[in-house]
């Protein structure tokens, strides 16, 4: 099956390469998506390995928690549709740097735009290939480093290759599998409780260590300003993933990109629901079932789930065999590979489309790069960045890579976010402010993982209790920083740039909303 | 003029704007309202929403967290439905009138 898998995506790779010619070919697919496929595709970006495996895991081991994050993660996709998918596609080309620097110092603001889209996609790229490492190793029992290589290998492949084209639609296929796969796991569990959520609950808090806890708000959320600050990370990193806003290019128009989230959303809250019941059924199922667990934990612990094989992302994975036997266990496996490939494809592809297009072709060429050039250079950032990733996830094999998907969201809502929605809707936005509020923005939400207890205490070994910043994550303070910045530098700037700036915005704001002049559907 | 000018004063553009950024930023304050208040339950209160429903072991914290869910979904709806029949027609009618 996992076999199968390969070598169909290889030859929608082989199709798509004949078919990926010119730049908006693998930028964009040639704007020629539908609003379905693309919202197939756009699910299939954020349902990744780490949300199915981690949040069915989270749900195991603490219950109610797990909602907390899935709702968390949603509810970024309603402000994305309503404040930035249409004038996206509208003012763009490729990437989300082409809108924040539209009216703005071109050669500056791309450059920041492209770093603060680089070091998302790093951070959510290491976190990943972590992540696939160890869940190749447990399911094919790979050594590490080859999982590693492995990935990295196929996702050279499909992206040099087949451009956005391949990497949609390993995104699409991937994504209906995924979907399927959840809803047969999910449906099989509430089966077994003659479809009533009540004894599912029912059982689950008899058998589980916590009891009755797990329906309601636990450890997880350590002070009411963590709590705020990790929702303002989830609700805006969404609308500053540049992986994800690049989807908004490959259909033909604003209306096919306002409709493509609209399904997104419903997939996506779907998908949530879906292994909200999983991480049920794997309470009930797997942590009573002896073939799930290990001897010698369970011995000490006396607790089920603690002694799951592999630890608590495993829950999915071990459900899948509970309830469909080896089958389905191959099915679900394959599903969580094709996961990770599909993600960090995604990843390389924006990665390296911020090289070639923002770095490359607009900063160094000036806007006057050869199509072909540029199409080149990004194939050698994909390789580039594939072998980024290889190394990386190699040398951060043992380290706690939990917060760097954290930090991932806390730079794109503290960077990416505040530059794009004040270029979109706010006149007196300078360069000037753009560049230094997006700096702070980004450097605030480093040094604010950094010194948070996730960082401080966890990976670098500090004394519990000594993190010097107590939230779990720094949006709360980082946005503010960036908003407040950008506001105060662009209304002191007296600079001639920023009266350019400004009569920019007029013209700006009737493409944005009309659509005149954005670039088309074939021709970008 | 410029042409962004003149559609600047077209009355169609000038209602276009005007309702899509109304409903735009409406519905963007409903969901930060309600994902907000659900946060500050779970911080604030988490043992209200631990409260069970009638007998059972089903706490109210369940279908309010899922109606979190679907109200994202149902907000998003609302706005395409409202994008698709008033906004488009605007649209056309503002560019076909330039062509």
């Amino acid at each position: 099956m996992f076999m199968g898998f390969v070598s169909l995506t290889l030859a929608i790779t082989y199709w798509a390469s004949k078919r990926t010619v010119s730049a908006a070919d693998f930028y964009s697919a040639g704007g020629g998506i539908s609003a379905g496929q693309n919202g197939l595709a756009i699910a299939g970006d954020y349902m990744s390995a780490a949300s199915f495996l981690g949040i069915s895991g989270l749900v195991y081991t603490s219950g109610y928690d797990g909602l907390i994050y899935s709702v968390g993660w949603l509810v970024g996709w309603p402000v994305v549709t309503f404040l930035i998918a249409e004038q996206l596609r509208n003012l763009g080309k490729f990437t989300f740097a082409d809108v924040a620097s539209f009216r703005l110092g071109q050669t500056r603001i791309r450059i920041l735009a492209a770093c603060g889209s680089l070091v998302t996609v790093a951070f959510y790229l290491i976190a990943q290939m972590v992540g696939a490492g160890k869940l190749i190793q447990l399911l094919f029992g790979l050594d590490y480093w080859m999982a590693v290589i492995l990935v990295g290998g196929l996702m050279m492949i499909y992206v040099t290759f087949g451009g956005m084209k391949a990497t949609t639609w390993v995104q699409i296929i991937k994504a209906v599998l995924l979907l399927f796969g959840a809803t047969f796991m999910a449906g099989a569990v509430l089966y077994k409780f003659g479809f009533s959520p009540e004894a599912l609950f029912a059982k689950a808090t008899e058998v589980h260590p916590k009891k009755l806890a797990i329906m309601e708000p636990g450890s997880l959320i350590s002070n009411p300003l963590s709590a705020i600050s990790l929702g303002l990370a989830l609700m805006f990193g969404t609308a500053g993933l540049p992986h994800i806003l690049m989807r908004f290019f490959t259909v033909k128009d604003a209306q096919a990109a306002r409709k493509s989230v609209f399904y997104a959303t419903g997939f996506i809250g779907y998908f949530y629901i879906l292994t909200f019941i999983i991480g049920f059924g794997a309470i009930t199922l797997v942590s009573t079932d002896l073939a799930f667990l290990d001897a010698g934990i369970l011995e000490k612990t006396k607790s089920g789930i603690a002694a799951i094989r592999g630890g608590s992302n495993m829950a999915a994975i071990h459900l899948a065999d509970a309830v469909g036997g080896n089958l389905f266990l191959g099915f679900i496996s394959a599903v969580a590979f094709a996961t990770i490939l599909a993600v960090v494809s995604g990843l390389a592809l924006a990665g390296a489309s911020s090289i070639s297009h923002d770095i490359y072709a607009m900063v160094v060429k000036g806007g006057h790069a050869n199509e072909q050039d540029e199409v080149r250079v990004s194939k050698i950032a994909t390789l580039f960045l594939g072998v980024l990733a290889i190394v990386l996830g190699i040398i951060f094999e043992n380290q706690n890579v939990a917060f760097m998907v954290g930090l991932a969201f806390a730079i794109a809502a503290s960077c990416n976010f505040p530059m794009l929605v004040m270029s979109i809707f706010w006149k007196n936005l300078t360069t000037r402010g753009a560049l230094i509020g997006g700096l702070l923005g980004l450097a605030s939400a480093v040094v604010g993982v950094i010194l948070s207890p996730a960082v401080w205490e966890v990976t670098l070994g500090f004394a519990k209790g000594s993190a010097p910043i107590k939230l779990d994550n720094p949006a709360l303070f980082s946005m503010a920083i960036a908003f407040v910045s950008i506001w105060l530098i662009s209304v002191l700037d007296r600079s001639a740039r920023a009266d350019t700036d400004r009569d920019g915005f007029d013209a700006q704001f009737v493409r944005s909303q009309t659509g005149i002049g954005a670039a088309s559907a074939t021709s970008h | 003029m410029n042409t962004y000018e003149k559609i600047e004063q077209d009355p169609d553009y000038q209602e276009l704007v005007r309702r899509r950024s109304s409903l735009g930023w409406t519905l963007s304050a409903i969901m930060l309202i309600v994902y907000f208040g659900f946060i500050l339950l779970v911080a604030y209160a988490p043992h209200l929403l631990g409260t069970p429903i009638s007998a059972g072991v089903t706490t109210i914290g369940i279908p309010i967290g899922l109606l979190v869910i679907v109200s994202a979904f149902l907000l998003t709806g609302i706005y395409v439905s409202k994008a698709n029949s008033k906004y488009d027609p605007l649209i056309r009618k503002i560019v076909g009138a330039r062509r």
